[in-house]
Formats: C-alpha cells, structure tokens, sequence
C-alpha cells in the first residue's frame, strides 16, 4: 500500500486535534506517515500519539531553519520526501500555514490541490462545502500527487495502533527558502478554554453583548458548558474581544457539536464559519434575526435574562 | 515604490451563490459580482504606501470582460492604473494555473512590492500569495494585521491560529493582508469620475506568452466531480422568552445530551 504523507499539526509538540483527524482519513488512502516538522527535539513528544492514530512511520524534519522561515522551508522538505516516497497523497490541515505550505508544494511538485476537505474518500475524492454552507461539492485532483488540506473538526478521528517507525529527514533548506525570517513568535492562549477550532462547544457573542466588560456574561456560560468563547466582527471591531477569538468569514472557521450565537444576528460572513455546526442555538431579542433561519433551538429574548439563568441551570444540573 | 495589487471580481458574498450545472464553475452570470473585499484592505494599504512614499499604484486582474467594473471600482478609490488579463481559454482555471498567468504578468511589470487580500470570498482558497513567491522567487509576507516598510526592509504582523508572528524581509516581496490590517476609503465622486479615464491595459494570454492548452478548465489540476445544495436544516425550534427562555434552553440541551 502507498504511503498517505500528513503533515502535523501541532503548536510547540503538543498534537492538535485536526493531526488526528487527517490521521485517521489518511487510512482510506494508503499508509499514514506522519511528517513532524519543528525545533529540534519536537517529535519525540509526538511519535506515540501519532502512532495511536495508526500512523506508521513518522518523518522528523527538526531544524532552526524549519522555525526560522516562513512556510517556504517546509513545502521544500515536503517535495522531496514526496518524490522520495512517491505517496498516494499529501495531507495538511487547512490552516492559512497548512493552505500556503499547500500551495507552494503544489507548484514545486506539479500537482493540483484541493482547500478545506471535510471528507476523503478512498479513491481520492475530496468533499468541500463552500459559499457559507450553500453547497457541497466533491472534487477530486487530476495532475500530480493529490495535495489536500483538510478542514479540523470535520472528521472523526478513530484511533488505530501501531508502532511507528521513525526516520529523521535531513534539512537542508535552500536561501531561496530562507527569504522571510520569523523573528517572533506570539501565542496568544485561550488560557484553560479548549481552543476554538477544535472545540466540541462554542458559545460566541456579538454585538449584543454590548461591552467588553459584559462578555463575561458569554464567558460564564461557555465555562459551565466547558466550550471556547467566540465572538462575532462586530464584537471583536468594537473591542469586546479579541481578535483572534473572531468566528465567520474572515476569522475562524468552527464545526462544532454545539454552536451557540448569542446577541448574534447572523450576517452571511458569521454564518460562513460556523453553519456547518451540528446543533445550532440562538438567543436574540429581536424575532427576525436571520440567526433564527439556522437554529435547532432559538430562544427569541433579552441575553441578560436567559443566558446568566441558563448558566445557573446548567451548573446545578451538573452538581 | 511601486505596488501592484491583486483585484479579483467575485460573487457577492452577501446574496446568493451557486456553480453552473453546465460546467461546474462559478455562476457569474446570474450572480452580483463584487470587488473582493479583502482586496479593499490591499488597495487601502497600497494608497497609504504610496502616498507617504511616492511611486505609482497598479491594480491587476485576471477575470473575463465584466470583471471591467471591478476594475474601474477599485481604480475609483485611487489606484493609478489597471492591467486586466482576459481570455477566453481562461475560463475554469485551477489555483496553479491562476498563480502561472498572474506571475507572468508581474513579470512584466515594474514593482517593488504586490499586495493582495489574504483570501477570495468565492474560493476562500487562500494559496495565490504563497504560489506567487514561489514562483516569483520572492519573500512571502502573508496574513498581514500590520505592515511597516523602512527603505528596503519590511515587517510585518503575521496573523496565525495561535497569536502572531513577526516576519521580515528585504527588497520585492509579496504581501496579502487580512481586514484587520486599516480601513479602506470610500471612493469619492472626484475618485469615481476620474476612475473612468484612468489607463486600462487588457492583455491577452498571447501578451504572455502562455499557450491555451497550459489552461483553463479542460487543463485544470483538480476536477470537480458533482455539487449538490446542502440539505436545508428542518425547521428548528423557537421559543420566545417569558421567564422560562433559560429552563426551555436548557431542557433542550438537556435532550441533545449536552447537559
Ligand atoms: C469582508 C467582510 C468580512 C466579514 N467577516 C466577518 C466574520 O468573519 N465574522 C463575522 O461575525 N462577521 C463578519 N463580517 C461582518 C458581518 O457582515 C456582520 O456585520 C457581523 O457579523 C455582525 O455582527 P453581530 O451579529 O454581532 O452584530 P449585529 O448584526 O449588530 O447584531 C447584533 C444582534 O444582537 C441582538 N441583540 C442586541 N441586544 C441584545 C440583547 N440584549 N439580547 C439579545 N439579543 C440582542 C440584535 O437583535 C442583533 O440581532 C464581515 C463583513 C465583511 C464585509
């Protein structure tokens, strides 16, 4: 069987959940070999995880060079190995780096590429879901080896063991690939909520919050419910929260079991990152808030009223 | 200094998209085609470079012959000049090819530095900056919240999923830029009016040297096999809050087993 290259996700070695995810759809495509790039000394954190998701070998590429420029070093790493192992596809999360490392490989090597699977079929075929939700699609690469990045929380990572064998890679990074330097790095953590993307339960607030200050009142609920905190534009362009914690087109995309919008109307660039959610609950004062054209459940009332309430229920139900 | 920027007509984000039962592409027909908003934020960064530093302002486009009036939109908010690639065998072409007809019009032009949007509303594919530097062998300098130029160094705020990066680099590079990065003017009715006799250059697949059979839809690098409407969502729930909003919430998550 041929090998499925998936490129890890990770942040300073601890595995994210999409690593997982792309694990285990690598297994309908062939063998999954994991490629683990980073400072030295990333990997040996990483290899038994991988090995539980069935990966069978893991590639070490650990080099200051891999850390120290952006996304080119890798996608260079990456066109070897691939002419090296000649795989059967080439997996990378759909993050803006996996997309550009993606991207760039796809030239290098002459291959097509597919963005933002939610599913790999084994015969290649990849399906995506565009125009905020509208539309499935299902596509497949024609030229090359099949380059695919895919979307986190899409799929249901399902462990398989094995014992992985692992290989180091020699790194040897070209000055074409060292031509933008990263010269910092800043984590800007969601302290102990799970993050965002790969959060099982997301409670976002928009506008409606009204106040930075307020948005404790979202915090208290995603905390008894044990989810990560969104926010609509509206709510991180007026400073209620930060950016990063933005949900919708031009922030994160989310995919969770559980979305919740409260004070949140529902615009199409919202809707755009969170309408694949299983369930979908609102809470908004105002009747006609397209929100409500998407919710399993819509509570049509004041967000100072019925969430702190809720919050209250939910933790006593919990004990 | 000398910007290009990146202009791609899109489906407006905020009606109804679809793709063409014929082909599989984009419906551009029926749709209400749009600048790119990102693209704004690109125009917007470009116009504040050029006017503290000098030089001129190029938007470039690559899109069929309607793709005009988002030409002459973006040209409205201050841009010097446009050059608009059109061609027919262009029509379906993949992310790879895309990147080889724009890298061949850069070559062709003057610059110092190409800013585009961060990604395309249609797509969201976000490849085509990392594609460009790579086969422009420049520096890539993409998710820009922030970027500074000192002479011929430039840094900037990378935005990623987990905080930000600082990255740098020297001399021509390729930048693209998230909404975060300014807010873009609004065209004035002087911008408008003299938008209309601003020069357009339109060039041809021929113009750069690129032969027909290394594009568009019968050449493309993936395929699209089949779409489908994702299926509605049935009808939800909704109750209006008369004490007991917050115990229905809840029963309801309740039953969902998520309580
Ligand atoms: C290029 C572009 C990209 C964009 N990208 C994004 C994106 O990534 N993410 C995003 O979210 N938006 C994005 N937008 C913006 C989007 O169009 C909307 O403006 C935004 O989503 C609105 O946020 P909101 O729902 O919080 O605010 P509003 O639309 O103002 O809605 C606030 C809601 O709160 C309700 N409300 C007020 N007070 C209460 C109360 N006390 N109790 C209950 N309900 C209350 C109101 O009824 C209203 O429905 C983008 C726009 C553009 C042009």
């Amino acid at each position: 069987m041929a090998e499925v290259l998936v490129v890890v996700e990770h942040l300073e070695g601890a595995p994210k959940k999409v690593t997982f995810e792309m694990l285990t759809a690598a297994r309908a495509l062939g063998e999954p070999s994991a490629v683990v790039f980073g400072a030295p000394g990333t990997a040996d954190k990483l290899t038994e995880k991988l090995g539980e998701f069935g990966a069978q070998k893991v590639y070490v590429a650990e080099s200051d060079d891999i850390t120290g420029y952006l996304v080119a070093p890798k996608a260079e790493v990456l066109a070897s190995l691939v002419e090296r192992t000649q795989p059967a596809a080439v997996l990378l999360a759909s993050s803006s780096e996996g997309k550009e490392v993606a991207g760039r490989l796809a030239i290098k090597i002459g291959s097509g590429i597919i963005t933002g699977a939610t599913e790999v079929a084994a015969d290649g075929t990849a399906t995506q879901v565009i125009f905020a939700g509208a539309v499935i699609v299902k596509s497949k690469v024609r030229t090359g080896t099949p380059i695919i990045t895919v979307t986190p929380n899409a799929v249901t990572p399902v462990p398989a063991p094995a014992t992985p064998q692992t290989e180091a890679v020699e790194v040897a990074v070209s000055d074409n690939a060292k031509l933008a330097r990263v010269v910092d790095r800043k984590v800007e953590s969601a302290g102990s909520r799970p993050e965002l993307s790969e959060a099982s339960i997301v409670v976002s607030g928009g506008r409606g919050v009204g106040s930075a200050d307020n948005f404790s009142v979202i915090e208290g609920l995603a905390d008894s419910l044990g989810a990560a905190v969104g926010a609509s534009r509206a709510a991180t362009d007026s400073g209620f929260y930060p950016h990063q914690f933005q949900v919708g087109q031009t922030g994160k995309t989310v995919s969770p079991q559980l979305y919740m919008a409260i004070g949140i109307s529902g615009a199409i660039q919202h809707r755009a990152g969170m309408q694949t959610s299983k369930t979908i609950v609102a809470v908004n004062k105002d009747e006609e808030a397209p929100i409500f054209e998407l919710a399993d459940f819509g509570v049509v009332g004041d967000l100072f009223k019925v969430v702190p309430d809720a919050t209250e229920q939910i933790k006593a139900r919990k004990g | 200094m000398n910007i290009v920027v990146l202009v791609k007509q899109v489906p407006d984000s905020g009606s109804e998209r679809a793709l063409r039962d014929s082909d599989k592409t984009v419906d551009r027909e029926s749709a209400s085609l749009v600048i790119n908003e990102m693209d704004e934020y690109a125009i917007e960064e470009a116009l504040q470079l050029r006017d503290a530093q000098g030089g001129e302002v190029t938007i470039l486009t690559m899109g069929p012959d309607r793709a005009t009036e988002t030409i002459r939109k973006a040209l409205s908010m201050g841009p010097d000049r446009a050059v608009h690639i059109s061609d027919e065998a262009l029509h379906g072409a993949c992310a790879p090819q895309t990147s080889l007809v724009l890298a061949k019009a850069l070559e062709q032009l003057e610059w110092d530095l190409v800013i585009s949007g961060a990604e395309s509303t249609d797509g969201r594919v976000s490849v085509m900056p990392a594609m460009l530097a790579e086969r422009l062998n420049v520096p890539q300098l993409t998710g820009a919240r922030k970027l500074t130029v000192d002479g011929a160094k430039l840094t900037i705020e990378r935005q990623t999923e987990d905080g930000y990066e600082i990255v740098e680099a020297e001399g021509k590079a390729i930048v693209s830029v998230w909404d975060t990065i300014n807010e873009p003017r609004y065209p004035s009715f002087k911008g408008i009016m003299q938008a209309k006799s601003k020069p357009v250059e339109t060039k041809s697949l021929a113009d750069l040297g690129i032969s027909p059979d290394e594009v568009g839809l019968a050449n493309a690098t993936s395929e699209v096999l089949e779409f489908s409407p994702r299926p509605p969502k049935g009808a939800g729930v909704k109750v209006t809050d008369e004490g007991d909003g917050a115990q229905k919430l809840v029963e309801f998550l309740a039953s969902q087993k998520i309580v």
